[in-house]
């Protein structure tokens, strides 16, 4: 399953956070800082899978931004690193339709990331399914 | 695609103005510049300062009565992003659960989300969310139901789900598929936290399953999952269904929009695989049923080229086609030049899996150069044990199987699994089927040997040490023209070495032994005598005297180490029945018959448990032998009780035969045989594979189009791809023609070549004579020979502890001295040496330290940025306080600081310290606020406890306790009278700034062991004592059983739990002596019985025995 999705910026800066064990408030700071140390440095040639711990990291690289995926053992590391993918197809669809930066509106962000990823398990990954219930309350706000 | 999210970030311009919603601009940029603001900054203390500011303002905000719902929504986006940050937002939570209750549209759900973010499944707060969820899963809005729905499927409390429950499963039915979707996933939620109850609707599971939405069918998928991997056996009726279903993913049966990169639901199809592969698990029929959708989907997924992560998936397909390695062959060529050292793990894994008999050499070759690099343990390790079973399985020759062999126990070292010296020198000993091959071998081995050994021995590993010495020792006599005193004198001076271990230089001087024949070898014995005889290591002492012995005498040495080429299997008397006449002879002299050491224990248990009343069978004996009656002592008591120790003599049971049974099927030739048996079976299964895991994980690769891989272009690196391709060629040789010599996968039978391993285990079948236990004899892993064999059975020192080999007995024949059943049933115990089996721990750094400093952060951070909340009352031990315990208690044992109460400006926390004479309560009062809080003063009243202040003047005397400052109040307590627990009531008063007075009630809770000291008497002292006391009681307590001496353990438990002071310990009774503080003393007798401890009390003062007894069984009751 998976542990945690992070965004994070070049600068190993958290832009979103989101866990699905629970890991204390005062512990995801120092666990952040470590993944990011073991991905930010990689090459881009080297693999995009990175054992840590007693788990495994799979990340992407997207201009200024990684979002790296802690999975456990039993996960399987291609899934998750299409699932990345999928993920950030998504959200360019939704916001270069709306047009902001994106870390900007964590809010949106994060209920995307919701319909995709419940309790550790992907949930959904067609994109109008996804972005379905988000597209019905920007009509509502507009109407 | 890569540049997604920099389009999208760049794309400034039209921000403000296409934005929907007309409240947000001032909203996104305030996130914005507290976003932008902390990627400004450049210290972790300036993001503190920044965030704690933000965090100010935010409260402030939140608890203005004329926020908007539009507003809130912001400030919580915003707490949000403080915490994630790390920066705890507590003060948020109950506003993110009115922004859920009270917001509409987007504010509701950013309401739902903060809520989901912030709090987790056991809050408290969680609760006030249930009502919201109620009304929004019957509003008529349609996205309402659906947040609730999301809310639900994240984060609710298990207690509540009955509440909602029926309204989920009403959802069920909704015509609209996303709600339907939605309650499924809740209930997958419920089934995660409370399988229980959603227990009766699985029913309703099989018609989601059934949906014909295939989005309402794959969630609910993620309950079948769950449920198929906790019982497999109850679905199996459903394979035919996720057979079809996944039929009709493969064949692209579900919308367009289902694609991905134009493969049909990838991540559907890796849920289904995972499914079937758990139900076809070990179940040939149900494996049948999938196995044509299977091959359709493997056929489906084609490779996924990028180098960078197709091994992986590579490396699992192979264990099914090895051809599929040929494709790509240049592609894993150049993996294996990777920098990235998992990209090269995973490749030579690979390798790994395409090796044959004529890959071998190269892939092997690549296996030790990696393993030569190698810094992590782990992987040493595992290349170690795949380069051994490589070797084994398919080496061309046997010297490049002793060179591969020796590289292996060079550079895998110490570190090597057990198994690998064991089953090398197995090997060795036992052989092929041709004899020359065999004593090829052996020379070989022999002669590599005496090389290394004349370089630079003190660089070898131990393992390596032990297998060298034993070859030399076995076979050095294979070589021709090489004396055995050459050989002594190149093992000699490995005794010297300072690594050396025991162990090693009891392997080394067994090969001396076996070698010491004739004149010079004698002198070289002699002189290790001299130079070693004086060690402390009495095993070697003793090896050494075997040594200088059998050197001396070449008769005996040739009847005690006959010197067979050890090709026969020994024949093993596992009855030792070559001792029945000693036995039977003994018996006829009065000894008692051998039992074995599980069926004494339990007549010994039967025996006692017959006797009700504790002290019954001792009572007589004790009387006769003291004069005062009524009056026992316990010490008396004692050594009567140890006359009637010997069971045995009594024993209703037990004939005159040996008992062989119990002997025989745990000891064989290897020694203990039901553990040495197991393993080669064991390791045999591991290797199978799992032909539906294979399949699952190697179709489980997303699909991407056909691209055929890129041609090695010629270019001005040609010289270095012609090397690339001659290596391709020799690593994947053997590859394509499967039928003569194909690649040996995991599992599947080598049929034409016959690797080392192979021989090796078809040897028990074809063995001759065996004892009764022979044929699992022949499995097990031991390097022994004929010889070593009966050096064992010789041996029955009982310095030779089993965990060395004996070369020979320092007895001069086997009849002068016949060992006894019992030493020689235990002496042939394991002759490999054993081997440690600790592997090395998992990496996992231990950051035990990091939390704790991290922790005594938060605390002063908490202490100093008092605008943010003060300590938890509830706290278990508020870390800050310890350091303001008075210097003169320090150290003294004590219970943990807890809170007492609290109110706006003080909290009172304390703890009670044990001194040698007196209990004292600390009392720790904590001035958070700025001002001072005059005319403190504590009272404490309690019926049990005598309390009185200890430092400072008369009690009640007025004090100030400064703001930000912790005052320190002492008070001795004594017990008035005995009692399990005792309280202490008291009340904090002083005055507040504005004059107001004010008073907070607090209590204390203390229990005996408190006020329990321990008693030092000798054993004289306390008899007379006892004597003294009266008020008996007498109670049966649990024993700490599971100990190796159960009734020290169980004394030193109630020692170190309660104080008391253990006086003596006779055979199976103890003597226990403690006093209350100010008080009496009181005893304690105890006495195993029945496999209970039977104790017995007194004291003087007549409550006391009952409290102490009452807390002794509370002590054994924790674990």
């Amino acid at each position: 399953m998976i542990k945690f999705v992070l965004m994070v910026n070049r600068q190993g800066q958290t832009r979103l956070s989101r866990y699905y064990q629970p890991v204390e408030l005062g512990k995801r700071a120092a666990l952040e800082a470590d993944v990011v140390r073991g991905c930010l440095y990689r090459k881009k040639e080297e693999c995009s899978f990175v054992e840590y711990k007693d788990f495994k990291l799979v990340y992407r690289h997207y201009a200024s931004l990684y979002i790296v995926v802690g999975i456990t053992e039993s996960e399987n590391e291609l899934s998750v690193y299409e699932l990345v993918h999928n993920f950030v197809e998504v959200l360019d669809k939704y916001f270069s339709r709306v047009v902001s930066p994106i870390m900007f509106n964590m809010d949106k962000v994060h209920i995307i990331l919701d319909e995709m990823i419940q309790n550790g398990h992907v949930v959904e990954t067609n994109h109008s399914r996804i972005l379905a219930p988000l597209s019905a309350l920007d009509t509502l706000a507009h109407s | 695609m890569s540049d997604v999210v920099e389009r999208t970030l760049t794309a400034l311009p039209s921000l403000l103005s296409s934005d929907p919603s007309p409240g947000r601009p001032s909203s996104t940029s305030k996130l914005g510049t507290l976003i932008r603001g902390i990627t400004e900054l450049t210290s972790k203390h300036d993001e503190e300062k920044l965030i704690q500011r933000e965090l100010v303002s935010i409260k402030e905000q939140v608890s203005s009565p004329n926020t908007t719902m539009r507003q809130m929504k912001e400030l919580m986006v915003r707490a949000v992003y403080c915490e994630m940050l790390g920066y705890e937002a507590s003060f948020s939570y109950i506003h993110a659960i009115k922004l859920a209750q009270q917001g509409t549209a987007l504010d509701k759900r950013v309401g739902y989300l903060a809520v989901s973010l912030f709090l987790n499944e056991s809050h408290e707060l969680l609760l006030l969310l249930v009502n919201t969820v109620l009304k929004d899963l019957q509003s008529t809005n349609l996205i309402e139901v659906c947040m609730a729905l999301t809310v639900v499927g994240q984060v609710f409390p298990k207690d509540m789900i009955p509440a909602i429950l029926p309204m989920v499963e009403e959802k069920l039915n909704h015509p609209k598929e996303i709600i339907r979707r939605k309650a499924v996933l809740a209930l997958y939620k419920f089934y995660l936290i409370a399988p229980n109850q959603v227990q009766h609707i699985h029913s309703k599971f099989r018609k989601a399953l059934c949906d014909k939405d295939p989005g309402v069918m794959s969630a609910s998928l993620h309950i079948y999952l769950e449920m198929v991997t906790e019982k497999p056996e109850s679905y199996k009726d459903l394979v035919v269904s996720f057979v079809t279903i996944l039929k009709q993913v493969v064949g692209g049966k579900l919308p367009i929009d289902f694609n991905y990169h134009s493969v049909p639901a990838p991540w559907l199809q890796i849920q289904l695989l995972r499914i079937l592969s758990l139900l076809g698990k070990n179940d040939r029929s149900t494996s049948e049923m999938m196995y044509e959708v299977l091959d359709e989907s493997l056929r489906r997924a084609e490779m996924n080229h990028n180098i960078t992560y197709g091994l992986k998936a590579l490396t699992y397909v192979v264990q099914q086609d090895a051809n599929l390695a040929l494709q790509h062959q240049m592609t894993i060529i150049e993996c294996l030049d990777h920098a990235d050292l998992i990209i090269k793990r995973e490749t030579l894994e690979l390798l790994f899996r395409i090796t044959n008999g004529q890959n071998v050499k190269v892939i092997v070759e690549k296996l030790l150069e990696f393993l030569r690099h190698s810094k992590d343990d782990y992987v040493t390790i595992d290349l170690g044990g795949k380069v051994t079973e490589l070797a084994e399985k398919y080496a061309p020759d046997n010297s490049w199987f002793i060179r591969t062999m020796n590289t292996v126990f060079l550079l895998v070292g110490d570190q090597m699994q057990p198994d690998i010296p064991n089953s090398f020198l197995r090997l060795l000993s036992e052989g092929f089927e041709s004899a020359e091959e065999d004593q090829q071998l052996r020379l070989l081995a022999v002669d590599s040997y005496v090389s290394l050994l004349q370089e630079q021995p003190a660089r070898l590993p131990q393992r390596f040490l032990q297998v060298i010495s034993w070859v030399l020792g076995e076979y050095s006599s294979v070589k021709e023209g090489l004396e055995p005193a050459t050989v002594l004198r190149l093992l000699a001076p490995l005794l010297d070495l300072r690594h050396c271990s025991s162990e090693t230089k009891s392997w080394v001087l067994a090969a001396m032994t076996k070698l010491s024949a004739g004149p010079a070898c004698l002198s070289v014995a002699q002189e290790l005598a001299e130079r070693h005889g004086g060690s402390l290591d009495t095993t070697l002492r003793q090896r050494l005297h075997e040594l200088q012995h059998l050197a001396s005498d070449g008769e005996l040495l040739r009847r005690v180490l006959p010197c067979s080429d050890g090709l026969e299997p020994l024949e093993v008397d596992s009855t030792l029945s070559f001792l029945d006449g000693f036995v039977s002879e003994a018996l006829a002299a009065g000894a008692a018959p051998y039992k074995p050491p599980h069926q004494r224990q339990e007549e010994l248990a039967q025996e006692k448990a017959l006797s009700v009343e504790p002290y019954g069978l001792s009572l007589p004996l004790s009387l006769s032998s003291s004069s005062i009656a009524g009056r026992l002592s316990p010490t008396v008591l004692s050594m009567s009780s140890g006359l009637s120790g010997n069971s045995t003599e009594l024993s209703p049971k037990g004939g005159s035969a040996l008992r062989l049974e119990g002997v025989t099927r745990v000891w064989g030739k290897e020694g203990y045989l039901a553990k040495a048996a197991l393993k080669p079976e064991e390791a045999a299964k591991t290797e199978v594979p799992c032909p539906l895991s294979v399949l699952q994980e190697g179709g489980s690769a997303p699909r991407t189009p056909v691209v055929s891989l890129p041609a090695p272009a010629p270019g001005p690196s040609l010289q270095a791809e012609r090397e690339k391709q001659q290596l391709a060629s020799c690593l994947f040789m053997g590859l394509g023609s499967q039928g003569a010599a194909g690649p040996c996968l995991m599992g599947k039978a080598e049929p034409t070549r016959h690797g080392f391993r192979k021989k090796v285990k078809g040897q028990g079948s074809s063995s001759g004579a065996r004892g009764p236990s022979g044929d699992s004899a022949s499995s097990s892993p031991s390097p022994l020979s004929a010889q070593s064999a009966m050096d064992n059975l010789l041996c029955s020192s009982p310095l030779d502890s089993g965990s060395t080999p004996s070369p020979a007995d320092s007895a001069p024949s086997p009849a002068d001295s016949a060992p006894s059943p019992a030493d020689s049933a235990t002496s042939p115990a394991d002759p490999a040496p054993h081997l440690p089996h600790d592997l090395p721990a998992n990496n996992r750094p231990c950051d035990a330290q990091e939390d704790l400093t991290e922790d005594t952060d938060t605390s002063e951070t908490v202490v100093e940025g008092n605008s943010v909340a003060v300590v938890d009352p509830y706290d278990p031990e508020p870390l800050c306080l310890s350091p303001h315990l008075p210097e003169e208690l320090c150290g003294l044992p004590r219970s943990e600081i807890r809170p007492l109460c609290r109110d706006a400006s003080l909290v009172l926390s304390a703890c009670c310290v044990r001194t040698d004479h007196s209990s004292l309560l600390v009392v720790f009062v904590s001035n958070a606020s700025d001002s001072a809080a005059r005319r403190f003063a504590l009272q404490m009243t309690s019926g049990d406890l005598e309390v009185s202040r200890v430092r400072g003047g008369p009690e009640e005397e007025e004090e100030h306790v400064e703001g930000h400052s912790v005052a320190v109040y002492q008070y001795s307590l004594v017990p008035t009278r005995p009692s399990v627990h005792m309280e202490l009531a008291g009340r904090a008063s002083y005055q507040r700034p504005d004059g107001e007075p004010q008073s907070t009630p607090f209590s204390y809770g203390l229990s005996l062991p408190d006020f329990i000291r321990p008693l030092s008497v000798s054993t004289e002292e306390y008899g007379r004592l006892w004597l003294a006391s009266s008020n008996d009681i007498k109670q049966n307590l649990a024993l700490l059983s599971q100990e190796p001496d159960p009734l020290r353990a169980t004394l030193h438990r109630l020692r170190d739990r309660l104080q008391l002071n253990v006086v003596d310990i006779i055979a199976s009774e103890g003597i226990v002596a403690c006093q209350l503080l100010q008080g009496p003393p009181c005893l304690m007798h105890c006495r195993l019985n029945a496999g209970c401890l039977a104790v017995w009390l007194r004291s003087s003062l007549p409550e006391l025995p009952d409290c102490l007894l009452y807390h002794c069984q509370r002590a054994l009751a924790q674990h």
